[in-house]
């Protein structure tokens, strides 16, 4: 094979220099290009949590004032959900998804280098309100009117860059979707797929089916400030509340479109460390289909306390719940995989497992605001802060990183330094619970989120909350260091890179060659590779 | 890229990059232009241009490409597959507004009236109003205007019914001409489809025109102008883009482009226009008759 690949890699000529990466077709440019980005609006996203930490250090207003503080949570959220993670995933498909089902590349390319220009233009529209007469939004990631009505000159920047991402993400699950079902090499049918790639069939879907209602939204938000209608005026005859539900309709499907590729990567990664076939690969497959289903009729229990119908209060509780059905089965088979096996712990597989429990615990809570009579004293506090936060930081960019110290060797052709990815690990699964799990606390005393100053009894919690924010702040320097590091050298990786890797992205180089497969693989080799 | 492929890999191109500076220009000329009035127009126009140059320059690349045979089977497969999911999400966007129509017509004005649980709701903001669809008097008419008359199925909407079932039957007719090798009727129909299209874009702006100088119905005329008129200019927005693009095949088409057997550019547009069909069928259905 590396014969082959090697040969095939003289032919690959591309420009050099900025010009290679405006214009490649590339899928590995293009993904190295998402993840990059993805790690700088890391950054910038984490250096707004860093002011909101800050803030909240001690009762009582300190550094910032409240508006720019609601600036700072609103603008936090959008960069880490539509800069960082959704990205990530983006850039994971685009390096892997090829390498997994023995293709050249991804089935659009040009599609998809537009779809990753589109990022750094979308945020320039977004983080240039910073600078804008009236500050940044600050009403919050979902954008509720009327209150977002009142946001100054950022109005129409922030609806704009609603719309040029969501294009972007459209346009990156087309691509995804087109090149799973029409590039797969010769024998690699759908139920050997690696389950990686089947959960970005299923966001893929998500994608496709969620964002337009999103850009739909945001549009009846644009109209209403700037052309007169009235869809969430109660004085026209429309309603508040009907945003909450086509906002919502998007956004719980969005919540699984964060997550589910992270369950494909730590069916990866366990797997190999545990050097074992995954426990129950089927039932994988159709937990994450139910797992989608369901996301589309669940939406209005993030607006339990809005007023609705009882019948609307009980059937979205139900199927909330029912959620924690095909979500066990994952979080069983990981762990039934795990059992009697030859376990080792190298940095991707303590990120798996810190995943599997601590997303595990954000799962639980989720399953408490599920609940419509408690979540009435939940909702809006910092226990639905502590509930995502543990789902999204402790799971989505958990898996990230599980993810990137997992296939960086393959990527790069050199293995991460151990050592530092460990302490890496550590730091960050010890900060980490530091910062959110008092959260809970704070929220079930009764905290309300979103707002810069609390009341006094709220102060222990806060000072522990904000330490643990700070070190893991820090502690994801490490992480870029060690994968500068990682990219300028060092030990060489072997092209199986780990003991008990399985699936094709394995048996090409380390690093692969430009284009991964120019002429489809061995069947005989997809057989055995992807459980 | 190797020549031992049967896979097709494209060149470097320059179009994505350009494409996102003139919708980022777009964008930022319509933001400035909601913000401070007139002012963002001159950047509005650029970016519209560059869009425009986009359309020629990219398409133009993709078509040069398909008549030089470079594309295997597998590529058309994958074009296919692309056009499909994007018009799977433009169904998504209209349900948005469709969701909207239908949460306005079963909940929120029942519930501004006193049905349900807006008792008081209706007592508290305003103990006048009551209940009615098409909505004439909206709760507030301080911000919101009344209007008289909502534009009736059995007119205009009626026959541009008509005339989008009946495009739809001559694209259809100039694809099995295509199929056929029949230029005549390939092109014959593709300029009957254009024509239809013209016609129905023409009568949409007269009943637009009659609603707002006739009846007053307005965007600003409460929720059932503010659905009205966003389900049915998205639509008529489409089908703008669509006679657009059954234009462009018309020239294609024109210039000898299709063959029996390698079209795809063709198909891709006719789904489209099926799908903007199909919309209006739920427009006319929900919007202008039930």
């Amino acid at each position: 094979m590396s014969e082959l690949t090697a040969n095939h890699d003289e032919h690959s000529h591309h420009p050099t220099g900025i010009k290679r990466w405006l214009t490649t077709t590339n899928h590995k440019d293009i993904g190295t290009m998402y993840l990059v980005f993805s790690l700088i609006m890391f950054f910038i996203g984490g250096a707004m949590a860093m002011i909101i930490r800050l803030e909240l250090f001690q009762p009582g207003l300190q550094f910032v004032d409240p508006q720019f503080y609601n600036s700072m949570v609103t603008m936090h959220a959008l960069i880490m959900i539509f800069g960082v993670v959704m990205p990530a995933w983006t850039g994971f498909a685009n390096w892997l998804v090829p390498m997994m089902i023995g293709a050249p590349d991804m089935a659009l390319p040009r599609l998809n280098n537009w779809s990753f220009w589109i990022l750094p233009f979308a945020f320039s529209l977004l983080l240039i309100t910073l600078f804008l007469p009236g500050g940044a939004p600050a009403g919050g990631w979902t954008m509720y009117p009327p209150l977002v009505l009142q946001t100054g000159a950022a109005f129409p920047f922030l609806i704009f860059a609603v719309h040029f991402l969501g294009a972007s993400s459209i346009g990156g699950a087309i691509n995804v979707l087109a090149t799973v079902f029409n590039m797969r090499a010769p024998g690699m049918t759908l139920l050997k797929l690696p389950l990686f790639v089947w959960t970005w069939i299923i966001t893929g879907f998500l994608l496709v089916a969620s964002l337009p209602v999103l850009a739909g939204a945001v549009t009846m938000l644009l109209t209403d400030k700037f052309f007169g209608t009235s869809f969430f005026s109660a004085a026209g005859g429309g309603d508040p509340v009907m945003f909450q539900h086509i906002f919502w309709f998007f956004g719980h499907p969005e919540v699984y479109i964060l997550i589910l590729p992270a369950f494909g990567v730590v069916s990866a990664i366990i797997p190999t460390f545990c050097r074992k076939p995954l426990f129950g690969y089927n039932s994988m497959v159709y937990a994450v289909a139910a797992i989608a289903f369901l996301s589309f009729i669940v939406w209005a229990h993030h607006m339990f306390t809005v007023g609705m119908p009882l019948a609307g209060e009980l059937f979205f509780m139900y199927t909330t719940v029912l959620i924690a059905v095909p979500t066990g089965v994952k979080v069983f088979n990981w762990v039934a995989t795990m059992w009697k096996s030859a376990m080792t712990f190298e940095t991707p597989m303590l990120f798996a497992i810190g995943f599997v429990i601590l997303f595990t615990i954000g799962g639980f809570s989720g399953l408490m605001l599920g609940v419509t009579p408690v979540d009435f004293q939940y909702h809006d506090t910092y226990f639905v802060v502590a509930h995502f936060h543990y789902v999204l930081v402790t799971g989505a960019v958990y898996s990230l990183m599980a993810a990137t110290y997992f296939w960086l060797p393959k990527w790069t052709g050199y293995m991460y330094d151990e050592a530092l990815g460990k302490w890496h690990f550590w730091l960050s699964t010890i900060s980490v619970n530091v910062l959110f799990f008092p959260q809970h606390f704070l929220g079930l005393a009764g905290m309300p989120r979103r707002i810069p100053d609390y009341s006094v009894q709220f102060a222990e919690f806060n000072v522990i909350s904000s330490v643990g924010g700070f070190v893991y702040g820090l502690s994801q320097l490490l992480f870029v260091y060690i994968i500068v590091k990682c990219v300028r050298g060092g030990q060489k990786a072997t092209d199986r890179v780990w003991e008990g890797a399985q699936g094709l992205e394995w048996t090409l180089a380390s690093p692969p060659p430009y284009h991964s497969f120019n002429t489809p693989p061995d069947p005989s080799t997809i057989d055995g590779g992807v459980r | 890229m190797s020549e031992s492929t049967d896979y097709y890999v494209p060149e470097p191109s320059y179009w994505p990059i350009i494409a996102t500076i003139a919708l980022f220009i777009i964008f930022l000329g319509a933001a400035l232009t909601f913000n401070v009035g007139s002012g963002g127009a001159p950047i509005l126009v650029l970016g519209f241009v560059m869009l425009g140059v986009v359309f020629f320059g990219w398409f133009g690349e993709v078509i040069r490409e398909s008549e030089n045979g470079v594309y295997s089977d597998q590529v058309d497969v994958s074009f296919r597959m692309g056009m499909s999911w994007f018009i799977f999400s433009e169904v998504m966007f209209f349900a948005a507004f469709f969701g909207a129509l239908y949460y306005a017509r079963m909940y929120s004005v029942p519930w501004l009236g006193g049905e349900g649980s807006g008792a008081a709701t209706n007592e508290f903001l305003w103990p006048e109003f009551t209940t009615a669809w098409p909505l004439f008097e909206p709760p507030s008419t301080y911000a919101f205007d009344s209007f008289k008359e909502t534009i009736g199925a059995w007119g205009i909407p009626f026959w541009n019914t008509a005339i989008l079932l009946t495009s739809g039957g001559t694209v259809t007719w100039a694809h099995w001409g295509l199929i056929k090798g029949n230029r005549l009727q390939l092109i014959s129909g593709l300029a009957l489809t254009v024509a239809l299209g013209v016609i129905f874009v023409g009568l949409q702006a007269d009943e637009y025109a009659h609603a707002y100088n006739d009846l007053g119905l307005t965007l600003n005329s409460g929720i059932y102008g503010a659905t009205f008129f966003l389900l049915t200019g998205f639509h008529g927005f489409h089908v703008t883009m669509g006679t657009i693009m059954l234009a462009v095949i018309l020239a294609r088409s024109i210039k000898g482009h299709f063959t029996p057997k390698n079209h795809f550019a063709f198909e891709a547009v006719a789904w489209y226009w099926h799908f903007v069909d199909v919309v209006w069928i739920g427009l006319f259905i929900f919007v202008y008759w039930l």
